[in-house]
């Protein structure tokens, strides 16, 4: 660590120092460009919470004003309140959410961190050749095979039943990547000093991996919570009885809807009940992702 | 520092006695191989075998070779004409413009002190914690047709416009309007990687630097920190594109129709779901999912061409 006194001799490279201690006047003329840039980020965001908790007469104002004046809950009352197209109230597809993700982020956790430490650890012939396919797969583009997907879905007998909103989430080829390389970082000398313990490979995986590979976990539950949360696209696509739809679902009926201005306050409601959870859970993990970022690389 | 970890590590590998295959390796990579395989190989696989036939969901697919291909290329007006300018114009400005900016955005945050950057990388990432549907609704009303709508409500006060322009229906408004939504939405992943990329990049490399001769931030940017963090380069390049493409149906899901109103957002992906889904040419769409795979395929092994290293 550098002393202050030291810094102040080094004043130069204190000004080309990437990752500062602290605020340095010369950092300013990023902030003049970061600053604003962030304000531009944020607008549609700040849109949401003041739409979201606008009352009625608000919503009406022509011109439209963009903060709220008087704020209330009546967006989201009625949004609780109503129901859906067949009577079905917003409860059950929120219900379906939570669900739907609580499985998505288990298992993908689970698949994700077995396979990557035996990619990464284990010794087996065909290992090669599945690190090779992932980092193919990295380039993946799901929507291009959405048909064929579709067709397989179909084949497997899986339409219409709740556990295909769980299943196309569960191999997700960046998280596996991701863990893989972050599992690589464990030197082997401590593997092997427990095996010689006595310790088999499972308990080696529950025991060792897991506790170390906490940052990568909490990778793969951002990336699997952004992919599954936020999608409607398996209830459009694989879901025919409403009562199984997702939140994410219902919310794009209610702004196609002929609700006309008071849906709108009531999408913005259901737009900040989707965007909150994600928020959080990003604040709350982010330093992590940052610790599994590092070793992201693609060599 | 990571390949340097891996060297150290790695030659020792062999010297224990588990060189030789263990079984029940095959234990804990089964779940993932089999999800994998069922959700995104046999779907290519099918997507590939479909797009040689003739298939419309009813009697079985028949066999035509290359008909399909023949046709992308010399039949389909709507896909020479409107979908291939609009993927290309599409994906050249969000895709690179995108990489670009999410590169010059991470590497103004690491230089500044680590609070402020967290906050201000938090405010930058946000917009693609939500893509899709969530954002659908500030969208529709920012560029609501009516005098409702935001813009036109600035626009009409500013005197700049006499009357509502109607942004999600015009041929002339809609594809810069979604390169300016998915602009919005695209410091995701890879900004992220680059970002911790730069922040582990050693201080002794600048120091050794501005020794050998580097005058300033700019030479300092391309000399040091783009070689040393490569990796990541390459890793947010691959998620820029798949990002790209990805997002890429963003069209539809503005103007609420497809195809787009005069084809103007109509972009690759659009095209795909409309033959399949609506016109039921599975085979054709098929063809079409593969030059996607394809194009996507090619501009990646370009990344991997600009920042990938040819030894390992």
């Amino acid at each position: 660590m550098k002393t202050p006194t030291l810094r102040k001799k080094k004043s130069r490279f204190q000004a080309t120092k990437i990752n500062p201690k602290r605020f340095h006047p010369s950092q300013v003329r990023y902030l003049l460009f970061l600053i604003p840039l962030s304000l531009f980020m944020l607008l549609p965001l700040v849109y949401i919470l003041n739409h979201a908790f606008k009352p009625l007469d608000e919503l009406f104002y022509y011109p439209p004003r963009f903060f709220v004046t008087n704020p209330t809950l009546d967006n989201f009352r009625r949004l609780f309140e109503l129901t859906g197209a067949s009577g079905i109230p917003m409860s059950r597809y929120l219900f379906n959410s939570v669900v739907v993700t609580v499985l998505v982020l288990f298992f993908s956790v689970l698949i994700s961190t077995m396979a990557g430490f035996a990619l990464s650890k284990l010794h087996f012939r065909s290992k090669k050749i599945i690190n090779e396919i992932n980092t193919i797969a990295l380039m993946f583009v799901g929507v291009a095979v959405s048909i064929p997907r579709y067709l397989v879905v179909e084949k497997l007998g899986l339409i219409d039943n709740f556990f295909v909103h769980v299943l196309p989430y569960l191999a997700l080829p960046v998280g596996l990547f991701l863990v893989k390389q972050f599992i690589d970082q464990i030197p082997n000398e401590l593997l092997d000093a427990s095996r010689v313990d006595g310790a088999n490979e499972w308990q080696i995986y529950t025991k060792i991996i897991l506790p170390l590979i906490k940052p990568a976990v909490a990778t793969i539950i951002i990336l699997s919570f952004q992919a599954v949360w936020n999608s409607a696209d398996t209830s459009q696509t694989y879901i025919n009885d409403d009562t199984m739809k997702t939140f994410a679902f219902y919310m794009g009926t209610l702004t196609n809807n002929t609700n006309g201005v008071a849906g709108q306050g009531m999408g913005a409601a259901a737009s900040l009940i989707m965007f909150v959870p994600n928020l959080v859970i990003f604040i709350l993990m982010q330093s992590n992702v940052m610790d599994t970022m590092a070793h992201s690389g693609i060599k | 520092m990571t390949s340097l970890l891996r060297l150290i590590t790695r030659p020792r590998r062999p010297a224990g006695a588990i060189r030789e295959s263990q079984p029940i390796a095959y234990l804990f990579v089964l779940p993932y191989v089999v999800m994998f395989s069922v959700f995104i190989v046999i779907p290519v696989i099918a997507a590939i075998y479909l797009s040689f036939t003739y298939f419309d969901t009813v009697r079985s697919p028949l066999w035509v070779g290359f008909e399909n291909y023949v046709n992308i290329l010399t039949n389909d007006e709507v896909f020479m004409q409107n979908v291939i300018p609009n993927t290309l114009k599409f994906a050249v400005i969000v895709g690179p413009g995108g990489y670009i900016l999410s590169f010059l955005l991470a590497w103004m945050l690491a230089q500044l002190p680590a609070k402020l950057r967290t906050v201000l990388a938090l405010i930058i990432y946000s917009p693609s914690l939500t893509a899709g549907v969530t954002m659908g609704v500030v969208w529709k009303v920012m560029f609501a047709g009516d005098n409702t709508g935001y813009l036109n409500s600035i626009l009409l006060k500013l005197g700049l416009i006499v009357e509502p322009v109607i942004w999600l229906q015009s041929q002339e408004f809609l594809l810069t309007i979604m390169v300016v939504v998915t602009l919005w939405s695209s410091m995701g992943v890879g900004f992220l990687a680059m970002l911790a990329g730069i922040l582990n990049v050693n201080q002794e490399l600048y120091e050794a630097g501005y020794i050998d001769g580097i005058r300033n931030k700019f030479q300092e940017m391309i000399y040091i920190t783009i070689p040393t963090i490569k990796p990541q380069m390459l890793f947010g390049a691959v998620m820029a594109i798949v990002g790209t493409f990805s997002a890429s149906s963003i069209g539809v899901a503005l103007s609420g129709s497809n195809p787009t109103p005069q084809y103007a957002g109509q972009l690759i992906v659009n095209h795909i779901e409309w033959y399949g889904f609506i016109k039921y040419e599975m085979g054709y769409a098929a063809a079409l999912s593969v030059v996607l795979l394809l194009i996507v395929y090619a501009f990646s092994r370009l990344a991997y061409g600009l920042f990938g290293s040819k030894n390992e």
